[in-house]
């Protein structure tokens, strides 16, 4: 038994079009993984099979040596498995207080949902003054956290994030990219960061995966990754 | 007269609130306007109808028809509508089967309701008088059945309201309908989770059923002008709003009772489809509709 998460011969179709082709890795516990790619290189569609919304076409994912495959996404969430999807996944007709304990909601052990909710707004204190504001009101920097710090709730073992800096200002990326490393340290969090933002990714990472058309392209440490010329003017854009 | 009127206004209101908020519950989260709800809730008060006839207690046979309003809509959601949806899932098929279907539902309700009881016009009785109150020598048209309605008619909204408001379960139910993707992977079980906003519209439909038959007479179609009140209702709510629809039955009953005090009963209907296309030309979304179509 392996643990973490294992992905073997894994191959999705998005609608006609095959958007992940036979990828394999994997990612130990504790780490924290980044999969660049641009628009269009499957990097999305491989986290939403991962999480339960699309099923694959074939191959084999597991965390923990058990496999993740056929379940929905709410029994992956029992399983630790949570994914913060693309666009500030937040529901902004509800309070910022209501987003958060959506997290909570399935647990049974309410008195560690309300201490997962304290460490949540101390990772993110902007949220703590903004409770019975409806998430609508947010900035999408703030939802991005909210989306996050919901996501916490569940006391997840493996986070897969897909795109938090998409349409955010650097500044704000910079803040977010801080926090998600910071789950990692303190929590021990295994960490799936999905991102077209190579720099920013890179940066926190301890591996990166390059995918382009649905292939692995390469993978290895930042530093490896950088070094190489050629995969800097192609994938990474700098 | 004008108090007399009102009251009657709030009671008829009263009970097109219940179905309107039936088909606002099944709207919000399934995006399916349920014309089977007029079937279900008449089914459910036959079976209350029998139970109150084999009791010869009304009062036993409210909750339990309530009951089965639950079940019934649970059942039409587990047999029918997720089957369906789950076969018709893109195209434009999938937008209008589930509606369609549903007609096709309330037929087979109603026919399958006539062939148990007959289309004979039965009397449903409750303890309490239809005669309306008196205050010295003038009696007014509201009764202690009519006062019945209204008082269970906002005890139900109210019990619904707090769980919308104030428990998981509604928090669950708001999260359900506004985002089910988000909802589904904060952990929440979105299709349970449909399955009891069924219900609970079943159970809402029964209400007004059963509370608003002992005042006229139980039929395979009793229930149908009811609906259509309680749908254009919903449409004057919003169809997305729990308050809206209350509102927009109030609106409707009350408006509906001065007509036919001061004007007559034979405009009732006509004006009631005005309001309802006053309200779809100069406001589509109804006066408490989103701006947005969250489907979009």
């Amino acid at each position: 038994m392996k643990s973490g998460l294992e992905v073997q011969d894994f191959s999705v179709d998005y609608g006609a079009i095959r958007a992940i082709r036979d990828l394999s890795f994997h990612i130990v516990p504790g780490e924290l993984v980044a999969v660049i790619g641009s628009n269009g290189s499957g990097k999305s569609t491989l986290i939403r099979a991962l999480s339960g919304l699309i099923a694959p076409k074939q191959g084999s994912a597991s965390w923990n040596g058990i496999s993740i495959l056929g379940k929905k996404p709410e029994d992956l969430v029992r399983q630790g498995i949570v994914h913060v999807s693309e666009g500030k996944s937040v529901i902004p007709e509800l309070t910022v207080s209501e987003n958060l304990a959506l997290g909570g909601l399935w647990r049974k052990d309410k008195l560690d949902v309300a201490i997962a909710t304290q460490e949540s707004l101390a990772i993110f204190p902007v949220l703590a003054s903004r409770l019975n504001q409806r998430a609508d009101s947010l900035s999408g920097g703030e939802r991005q956290m909210l989306a996050i710090a919901r996501a916490l709730i569940s006391r997840p073992q493996l986070l897969l994030l897909d795109e938090p800096s998409l349409g955010l200002a650097p500044l704000i990326i910079e803040q977010i990219f801080v926090a998600i490393s910071h789950l990692q340290n303190q929590f021990g969090l295994t960490v799936l960061l999905v991102e077209q933002n190579a720099v920013s990714a890179l940066k926190i990472a301890d591996r990166g995966l390059i995918l382009n058309l649905g292939e692995l392209v390469k993978a290895g440490t930042p530093a490896d990754l950088i070094a190489d010329p050629e995969l800097r003017t192609a994938y990474l854009g700098f | 007269m004008f108090i007399d009127t009102l009251l009657i206004g709030i009671s008829s209101g009263a009970i097109y609130s219940l179905m309107a908020l039936a088909l606002v519950l099944v709207w919000r989260s399934t995006r399916v306007v349920n014309f089977a709800q007029s079937g279900q809730a008449v089914l459910s008060t036959y079976i209350g109808y029998e139970i109150s006839v084999s009791t010869h207690n009304y009062w036993i046979s409210l909750p339990l028809a309530i009951l089965v309003g639950a079940i019934l809509g649970s059942l039409v959601d587990l047999l029918f509508m997720r089957l369906l949806m789950g076969r018709a899932n893109s195209g434009p098929i999938a937008e209008i089967a589930p509606v369609i279907a549903t007609l096709g539902l309330l037929g087979l309700i109603q026919s399958f309701v006539g062939l148990i009881w007959g289309n004979a016009f039965l009397h449903y009785a409750s303890p309490l008088s239809g005669k309306g109150f008196s205050f010295g020598t003038h009696t007014i048209p509201f009764s202690p059945q009519n006062l019945f309605i209204v008082v269970a008619s906002a005890v139900v909204l109210a019990i619904f309201g707090a769980i919308f408001k104030y428990t998981d379960l509604g928090l669950a139910l708001r999260a359900s309908s506004f985002q089910p993707e988000i909802a589904q992977l904060a952990g929440v079980r979105v299709s349970r989770v449909r399955n009891i906003g069924w219900a609970f519209a079943g159970s809402a439909g029964a209400v007004a059923g059963a509370v608003i038959t002992p005042t006229s007479t139980l039929s395979p179609n009793s229930l149908d002008l009811l609906f259509v009140s309680g749908f254009i209702a919903a449409v004057i709510g919003g169809l997305d709003s729990l308050v809206g629809a209350v509102i927009g039955g109030l609106v409707l009953g009350v408006g509906f009772a001065f007509i036919l005090q001061y004007i007559g009963g034979s405009v009732t209907f006509l004006v009631g489809f005005i309001i309802l296309m006053a309200v779809l030309l100069a406001r589509p979304r109804g006066i408490f509709g989103h701006k947005v179509n969250r489907r979009a």
